[in-house]
């Protein structure tokens, strides 16, 4: 049984890795922010209410080119479906979490799922320990924003630029995702409709039409591998 | 931008953000295992990922209209982008690569260099 230092010092040296990544991204978030004209404090409540990476900058994206609200919410919960299936595998890790639980679940982000679901050595992590690192990587998140928010206010730096660290986290997210799969299949899709839709459609439907009819065909995948299975 | 409706923007991507969290919770619970959940909890992800790249990319079209139509950071952006690829396939670490590509990309910009 840890004592309660004890429990956090070990949390932050497991979160390490996470304030490593999160202090720059979210500074680069909050200078973005500043950039296309967020005010600071609402920089600092995006990242203390929606909490999420690639969200909050595909949030900034959406703002800046001026977005409706039905388009964010569809993008944002196209975005994050993923998350969805971080929680399946986290059912019955989450049970019994008590007051916790709400916040264990807000706070999934991409970092913390990997903390959560590889520390399971010697009966995994108790629900106070997962908590200490869920708060943790959330802490570093929004204390990389202020930074930036003040590196983005004070203009002591020429952040021109630094908006393809976006674009840059994306193409890191792919080739991890390509890694793990080792199939051609869902990037074959996602070129498809991905230029289809630049060449096709107006900006602001590019993203949701491209993830739809992305979609639209995994499920037709699917469907033709269960008749294939059937027959 | 008004003081609601920023309060209102980041009010719809909370709540969509927590949405996808929490619904797995609320109600897949016993639907955890069916195909189709899986198939697309595994092929959903990276295409979603593949889409953002381009997305991020999209204002490099060198043919569209059927002419050449390349943004000024066009080439920038695409050779920041192999920088990181560049970079992630040697040394495989997500913080190097996008501070390496960020960096070569500003630089760029900001000095005003394209091919």
């Amino acid at each position: 049984m840890l004592n309660n230092d004890n429990a956090w010092r070990q949390a932050g040296v497991t979160t390490l890795p996470v304030m490593f990544g999160y202090l720059p991204l979210g500074a680069a978030f909050g200078i973005l922010a500043i950039e296309v004209g967020i005010p600071a404090w609402g920089a600092v409540l995006m990242s203390l209410l929606i909490y999420a990476g690639a969200g909050q900058f595909l949030a900034v994206a959406l703002l800046a080119g001026g977005a409706g609200l039905v388009e964010v919410a569809v993008a944002t919960l196209m975005l994050n479906s993923r998350h969805l299936f971080y929680g399946l595998s986290l059912l019955r890790r989450f049970q019994g979490a008590g007051w916790r639980k709400p916040y264990l679940i807000f706070a999934l982000t991409d970092e913390t799922y990997s903390l959560l679901t590889t520390h399971t050595g010697d009966g995994g992590l108790d629900h106070a320990q997962a908590f200490r690192i869920s708060l943790l990587n959330q802490l570093w998140w929004v204390l990389g924003s202020i930074l930036g928010v003040l590196i983005g206010t004070t203009l002591a730096f020429d952040s021109r630029g630094i908006e393809f660290a976006l674009t840059a986290l994306f193409i890191v997210l792919t080739l991890e995702q390509a890694r793990r799969l080792r199939q051609w299949l869902p990037f074959v899709i996602a070129l498809a409709t991905g230029f289809g839709a630049i060449l096709l459609l107006p900006e602001r439907h590019l993203l949701l039409g491209a993830i739809g009819a992305a979609s639209l065909m995994l499920l037709a995948d699917y469907r033709v591998r269960q008749a294939g299975g059937a027959s | 931008m008004n003081v609601l409706d920023l309060l209102g923007f980041i009010a719809v991507c909370a709540a969509a953000t927590f949405a996808t969290r929490v619904l797995p919770f609320v109600a897949l619970a016993r639907q955890a295992e069916h195909p189709l959940i899986l198939h697309l909890g595994r092929y959903l992800p990276p295409a979603v990922m593949m889409i953002l790249v381009l997305y991020a990319l999209r204002d490099f079209r060198p043919l569209a209209d059927g002419r050449l139509n390349i943004a000024p950071d066009g080439w920038p952006m695409i050779i920041a982008s192999l920088v990181v690829v560049s970079l992630h396939l040697w040394q495989r670490n997500a913080l190097l690569s996008i501070i390496g590509g960020t960096g070569a990309y500003m630089a760029m910009v900001q000095l005003g260099w394209t091919p």
